[in-house]
C-alpha cells in the first residue's frame, strides 16, 4: 500500500493520539453526553431509569435549597478580589533584587501545595472555639472570638480566610511576578523623572501592565470558585451549619452519591457547566475591552 | 537599611503562612490531654509542654484494624500517585506531539474540544463514569482508581505548548537522515522537553497523592483508601483525637512539601506555560 508523504505524517497522527484519546472519549466526552441524557431521568440505581423529560429543571427552578446554595457559593466567591488584590500586592513586594527571596516564596508556596484534606482537617482544629489557635490568639488580645464554623454567620467568612491563606502566594502570585517582570524597568524611570509617587505609579504603570495576568487569573478564579467549596464542606463542617457551607459542588455530591438522586444531580451539574460557560464567555467578552496590551 | 521594611512585610506575611503548620506540628507532639487546655497565651499554646513523638507511631497502631490503616494508606497512595503520573505522562506526551507536529484533518478542531472540556465542572463527567464502573462491578478496585485519571486534557495542552516551542530544524534534518518519526519523536522532542515532562510529573503526582473526590465515591473498603480518605474515616472515629489527627495529616503532606522543594524550579517554571494563550 503506497502512501503519500502527507497520509504518513496524518496516520501517523493518529496512531500518537489515540491512547490519549481513547481515555478521552471514554472518560470525558461520553460522560459528558451521558450526563445531560440521565438528566432527563429519574433514576436511584436500583429501579429501572424512568424518563422525566424537563421535570429534574423545573424542581431545580423551585428547589429553595439550590438557590441558598447557590447564593453561598457566590458568597464564598466574593473572596477572589481580594486574593487576587493580595497575591499581586505581595508580587509587587517580591519583585525587588533581594537576596533570599526565593525562601520567601518557598514558604508562600507551601499552603498551595499542601491544600487537601490534611489542611482542612488542621483548620477545623484552628477554628475550634475553646483551644483552636485562632481564638486563642484573639483572647491573647483581650477578644472572645466567635465559634467559627459552628456559627451560621462566621462559618463562610471562617472558610474564605483559609482559602486566602491557601492561595494568596500560590499560583497566582507566582504569575504575577512573572507579569511584573515583564515591565520594562524605563516606564518607571520616566515615572521617577515626572516625580510620580509609589501609589501613582502602581495604578498608572503596574495595573494595567498586568491587566491580562489579573484577567487570566481572574477567569481561572471564577471557573474554579463556581465549582467549588465541596472537600471543605465534606471534611469541615458537613456543609453545615444549617446548611451555611454547602455550595453547589457539595449539593450535587449529595444527590448523586448519598441520596442515589442520579438524575437530578446531572441536572444540577449541567446548570452547574453551564453556569461555568456563561461566565468564561462573558469575561472573554468584557476581557477584551478592559485589557490593556 | 531602606531594604529592612520590605524584609519586615515579607517575614509577617511569612509567620502567616507558618502559623497554621506550626500548630499543626506542636499539635502533632503533645500529650494527647494537653490539647484541651485553654490557654490566653498564644505563645504557650504553641509550645509542647513534652514533646511526644509517638503519637507519630500511634497513628499506625490505632488506624491497624481499618484494612491495614496508616501504612497501607501511604502505600495506596503511593502505587496510585505513581502509575497515574506515568500514564499520564506517556499519553499526554504522545498527544501533544501530534497536536503540535502531526497534520491530519480535523486536529485544531479537536484540539478545541480538548481545550473545552477544561472547564467541564468534575461532577459532570464523575456521575456517568461512577454509574458505569458501579456496572462493571469495578468498585474498589485498582482500575477504577487509576484507569479513568490517566488521560488529561491539561497535560496534552501543556506538553503541546512546550512542544511548539521546540525549534523545527533538528526534526528537519533528522527527516532527511531517514529518521522515522517515533525515533524523532523518542531521540529528540522527549529529551529536549524534560523539564516540560518533570512540570507535568510533579503536578500530576502532587495532584494524584492528595487526589479525594474519585476515590470517595468508587471506594468503600479500608483497605483500598488512598491517603486522604484514609485520614477522613480515621477522623471520623477519632473526633477529637487531634494530637493523633495532627500527627496524621503532617505525614499525609510531608511528601509534598519534598516534592516540591526538590523540584520548585521545574514546578514554578511550569505555572507560566500553562497560562501561555495557546
Amino acid at each position: 500500500m503506497a502512501l503519500t508523504r502527507k497520509g504518513r505524517i496524518a496516520l501517523a497522527g493518529g496512531l500518537f493520539l489515540l491512547p490519549n484519546f481513547l481515555g478521552f472519549l471514554v472518560f470525558t466526552s461520553l460522560p459528558v453526553l451521558a450526563s445531560l441524557a440521565l438528566s432527563f431521568f429519574a433514576w436511584d440505581l436500583f429501579t429501572p431509569p424512568k424518563f422525566v423529560g424537563l421535570h429534574n429543571f423545573a424542581a431545580l427552578m423551585n428547589d429553595r435549597a439550590f438557590w441558598y446554595y447557590s447564593y453561598n457559593t457566590a458568597f464564598l466567591m466574593l473572596a477572589i478580589p481580594v486574593n487576587l488584590l493580595g497575591s499581586l500586592l505581595l508580587a509587587v513586594v517580591m519583585n525587588r533584587k533581594l537576596r533570599g527571596i526565593v525562601v520567601f516564596r518557598t514558604i508562600y508556596f507551601l499552603p498551595t501545595i499542601v491544600a487537601g484534606v490534611g489542611t482542612y482537617v488542621l483548620w477545623r482544629w484552628i477554628y475550634n472555639p475553646d483551644y483552636g489557635l485562632i481564638n486563642t490568639m484573639l483572647r491573647a488580645i483581650g477578644l472572645a472570638g466567635p465559634g467559627w464554623l459552628q456559627s451560621i454567620a462566621w462559618a463562610k467568612p471562617a472558610l474564605m480566610l483559609m482559602g486566602f491563606w491557601t492561595v494568596v502566594g500560590g499560583y497566582n502570585m507566582v504569575l504575577y511576578l512573572a507579569a511584573l517582570q515583564g515591565v520594562p524597568p524605563e516606564l518607571y524611570e520616566a515615572a521617577d523623572i515626572d516625580g510620580a509617587g509609589a501609589w501613582q505609579k502602581f495604578w498608572a504603570i503596574t495595573w494595567p501592565m498586568v491587566s491580562p495576568t489579573t484577567f487570566f487569573v481572574f477567569t481561572m478564579s471564577l471557573i474554579g470558585g463556581l465549582q467549588g467549596g465541596f472537600e471543605q464542606a465534606l471534611v469541615m463542617t458537613r456543609g453545615g451549619p444549617a446548611g451555611a457551607t454547602t455550595t453547589i459542588s457539595y449539593y450535587i455530591y449529595n444527590h448523586a452519591f448519598v441520596w442515589n438522586h442520579m438524575g437530578y444531580a446531572a441536572a444540577i451539574a449541567w446548570v452547574l457547566f453551564a453556569a461555568v460557560f456563561v461566565v468564561t464567555l462573558l469575561n472573554w467578552r468584557l476581557g477584551g475591552r478592559i485589557v490593556h496590551y | 537599611m531602606r531594604k529592612l521594611p520590605t524584609y519586615l512585610i515579607l517575614s509577617c506575611v511569612g509567620l502567616f503562612m507558618l502559623l497554621p503548620l506550626l500548630w499543626m506540628l506542636s499539635t502533632s507532639l503533645k500529650p494527647a490531654g494537653d490539647v484541651f487546655t485553654s490557654f490566653d497565651n498564644p505563645f504557650r499554646a504553641l509550645m509542647p509542654r513534652a514533646v511526644h513523638a509517638e503519637n507519630y507511631a500511634k497513628v499506625y497502631d490505632v488506624t491497624r484494624a481499618m484494612g491495614g490503616g496508616f501504612a497501607r494508606w501511604y502505600l495506596n497512595s503511593l502505587l496510585v500517585a505513581v502509575v497515574v503520573t506515568l500514564g499520564q505522562v506517556a499519553t499526554s506526551a504522545c498527544a501533544a506531539y501530534a497536536f503540535a507536529r502531526l497534520q491530519f484533518p480535523g486536529r485544531d478542531k479537536l484540539f478545541l474540544g480538548y481545550l473545552g472540556t477544561m472547564m467541564v465542572p468534575g461532577a459532570v463527567t464523575m456521575i456517568p463514569n461512577f454509574i458505569v464502573m458501579r456496572q462493571l462491578g469495578a468498585v474498589d478496585t485498582f482500575f477504577a482508581l487509576m484507569v479513568p485519571p490517566m488521560f488529561s486534557a491539561y497535560g496534552t495542552f501543556l506538553l503541546r505548548q512546550f512542544f511548539m516551542t521546540i525549534p523545527r530544524d533538528l526534526e528537519e534534518a533528522a527527516t532527511i537522515d531517514g529518521c522515522g518519526l517515533w525515533r524523532i519523536f523518542t531521540t529528540i522532542i522527549l529529551p529536549l522537553s524534560k523539564p516540560a515532562l518533570a512540570t507535568l510529573a510533579i503536578f500530576t503526582f502532587m495532584g494524584n497523592w492528595q487526589s479525594f473526590y474519585w476515590p470517595l465515591i468508587v471506594l468503600t473498603q479500608d483497605s483500598m483508601k488512598t491517603l486522604p480518605l484514609g485520614l477522613l474515616s480515621f477522623m471520623g472515629l477519632y473526633n477529637t483525637q487531634w494530637t493523633l489527627l495532627m500527627a496524621g495529616s503532617l505525614m499525609m503532606i510531608l511528601p509534598m512539601i519534598i516534592v516540591f522543594v526538590l523540584g520548585q524550579r521545574w514546578f514554578i517554571s511550569g505555572i507560566q506555560l500553562g497560562a501561555l494563550k495557546g
